[in-house]
């Protein structure tokens, strides 16, 4: 049995491996060029904002209750949930409250962690996305593939194609269109929406300050032409001080779409002020778990410093080859190998593939804006999936068994190396079926074992002369 | 509720508990992550204006009558103006054609092809207006229309992003502008003037 993300990749398209792969690339390439422009050493900075985010995780017991309490002093209503289960259900009783029935929606990943569009539109709430991408994916009834690029395993025909159907023009693919298309089309849904949805990248405990980094306008739009604000957040989210902030907004864009700064980053700290015609007159924050807490108390709670910028998705070169939607889960690519088995708690054996679908490059950890060690952490929970006998981290695996009897014998180990030479002869037909699997999409290297004992023989008697 | 909260409350505690260190805050300069090419000595609003052009603003600074006269060449002749502003620009407006509205009717948001409000300040290091309640009179006459102008003095420009945080306003809604609105969602391709304005104007009103 193949490894289900090689299976996945093998029957991807060449046209959606060519999307990825430019995609990736272009993001790779901008980040690149922004942060050696801005910096003569960003790695520092990389360390530092790792630093700030760890202190910020092992200190959530007291960050916590603090961010609460600026919150309320803000005039915020703070909603605590445990699971997706009942964070959609403080969405939903806000809207009740309210009477609303019409939200609209910028770009959250914890939305699609809790199911929060499924959850409202059976219970007759409409819920519209807002980010162009998103809005692409809802209308063609997919999933995100990327984290900063949703629609990255698409190209402009497809999207064309899903506007021509859903009536929103006629069959035009130039993205300049599209966009014209989708602005018209959404400015007077957020007009006539009862509430907008919006997520946070940060939040500082110093300020209780929610803030949001967007391109598109559509997050400022949501909270400004709806009556009622309300933010999802990550319990992870926080960040001690607004001086911190300074570290993260620098990295966070340009690491994921090589922007200094994204064209807005709002701070928001509460409903509209009293003399602003726009905008919410109810703010709430619903800080939501689901795993986190768990995650914390892992020893890789350190990819709860992430902050979402997708560098390592960009750069890893398992990422390009098999696409987002082959990681079967909200978080593809480096980041959610990690995060995904950990988030999924007790489901953990059958994600357990995942810390497998990396080649150990250790790029991802090189371009993470927080300088997560991501290799390390994919060996843990290789390690972990081992002891844990799941079926889909073991499969692909060849046994060690015998590796280990042979490594625990010098002279069946000096035998071994002596003969290793005839598996260059050896046909894979007869190999056992872990072998064939193993090669199936390996070449075995040339044989070139069996030489270091004669090496050291000849130096020693050299040395001895 | 509250026993969310607690339970919540409750695992952190416990994940947290057996640490036998916690990693300390790390010590660092406010100004960690400025760019250390920007010369803070110099003019800010020229360093402003080079930095706000990158991002493709369009940075113009003079008396009213300049916004009207640019307003009028890019074929723009209806929209809103903040109140507090007409009694400064209302003239050179009328005088170059432009017919304003100083409330902005949201059932006719396809009609307005500009909309003119205040700054709280602007970021020299990154090219950014800073955006607040405060200032300005209606959010949605700054978002909606293709076009939005804000309106600066000097003075009211910090050097960079670290300043621009230390002096954060009180406010509930401060927005940093970069640039247009923009996407690259398909295929890569830059696209501006997505949900918010596709220009980008900074005013500098001498
Ligand atoms: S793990 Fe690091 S590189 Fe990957 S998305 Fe998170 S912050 Fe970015």
């Amino acid at each position: 049995m193949h490894q289900p993300i090689d299976q996945y990749a093998a029957k991807l398209s060449a046209g959606k491996r060519a999307s990825v792969y430019d995609g990736t690339k272009s993001g790779y390439d901008a980040r690149l060029r922004s942060l050696n422009t801005s910096y003569p050493t960003p790695d520092h900075l990389r360390r530092l904002a790792g630093r700030i985010k760890q202190h910020t995780i092992e200190n959530l017991d007291t960050y916590l209750p603090q961010v609460e309490a600026r919150l309320r002093a803000n005039g915020v209503s703070v909603h605590w949930a445990v699971d997706g289960g009942e964070a959609c259900a403080h969405v939903h009783r806000i809207m009740e409250a309210r009477g609303a029935k019409k939200m609209v929606k910028a770009k959250t990943m914890v939305s699609e962690e809790i199911h929060l569009a499924d959850y409202l539109e059976k219970r007759g709430m409409e819920c519209l996305e807002t980010d162009l991408g998103e809005f692409i994916i809802q209308i063609d009834h997919d999933h995100p593939s990327h984290i900063v690029k949703p629609i990255i395993h698409k190209n402009r025909r497809e999207i064309a194609a899903s506007f021509e159907k859903n009536g929103l023009g006629s069959y035009n693919d130039d993205p300049g269109v599209i966009t014209a298309r989708a602005r018209q089309f959404l400015r007077h849904k957020y007009l006539a929406a009862d509430v907008g949805l919006s997520g946070a990248n940060f939040v500082s405990a110093e300020s209780g300050r929610i803030v949001l980094v967007t391109n598109e306008g559509n997050s400022r739009f949501s909270i400004a032409a709806t009556k009622v604000h309300i933010a999802l957040v990550g319990i992870e989210k926080i960040v001690p001080r607004d001086r911190d902030l300074g570290v993260f907004l620098n990295l966070l864009a340009r690491s994921a779409t090589g922007q200094q700064l994204t064209s807005y980053t709002e701070f928001i700290g509460g409903a509209r002020s009293a003399n602003q015609p726009d905008g919410p007159e109810e703010m709430h924050v619903i800080f939501v778990d689901n795993g986190r807490a768990r995650v914390l108390a892992d020893d890789c709670r350190a990819i709860l410093r992430c902050i979402r910028c997708s560098a390592c998705l960009n750069v890893c070169p398992v990422y390009r080859q098999a696409s987002g939607h082959a990681y079967r889960a909200v978080y593809p690519g480096p980041v959610g190998a990690v995060l995904s088995p950990l988030l999924a708690g007790d489901n953990f054996p059958e994600m357990a593939d995942l810390p497998k679908a990396s080649s150990l490059c250790g790029a991802c950890n090189e371009v993470c804006p927080v300088n997560i060690p991501i290799p390390d952490l994919l060996l843990r929970l290789r390690d972990r999936g081992k002891r844990e006998h799941s079926k889909v981290a073991a499969a692909d695996t060849p046994p060690m068994g015998a590796f280990g009897t042979l490594a625990n014998h010098p002279s069946l180990w000096k035998a071994a190396m002596k003969t290793g030479g005839l598996s260059a002869l050896y046909p894979a037909f007869l190999m056992p079926s872990y072998g064939k699997a193993w090669v199936r999409t390996r070449g075995m290297p040339k044989w070139r074992g069996g030489k270091f004992r004669a090496w050291m023989k000849t130096r020693k008697q050299q040395a001895s002369k | 509720m509250t026993a969310s909260r607690d339970a919540i409350l409750k695992r952190v505690n416990d994940a947290l508990a057996p640490l036998k260190e916690r990693a300390p805050y790390p010590e660092f300069d406010d100004d960690v992550a400025v760019m250390p090419a920007l010369d803070r000595n110099g003019d800010l609003w020229t360093a402003f204006c080079e930095r706000a052009k990158l991002v493709h603003g369009t940075p113009l600074s003079g008396k009213p009558a300049v916004l009207a006269d640019w307003l009028h060449g890019q074929n723009l002749h209806h929209g809103y103006c903040d109140p507090e502003l007409l009694p400064l620009f209302g003239e050179a407006l009328a005088a170059a054609g432009c017919a304003v509205e100083t409330i902005f009717d949201r059932a006719r948001v396809d009609e307005y092809q500009f909309g003119i409000t205040r700054a709280e300040a602007a970021i020299a290091e990154t090219g950014s207006l800073v955006l607040t309640d405060a200032t300005t009179s209606s959010r949605l006459a700054a978002l909606a229309p293709w076009t939005h102008v804000a309106v600066l003095k000097r003075g009211q420009i910090f050097a960079d992003v670290a300043d621009a945080l230390k002096k954060m306003p009180v406010d509930p809604n401060v927005i940093w502008c970069t640039g247009p609105s923009r996407t690259a969602d398909v295929e890569g391709i830059l696209i501006e003037g997505v949900h918010g304005p596709g220009v980008q104007v900074a005013f500098l009103l001498e």
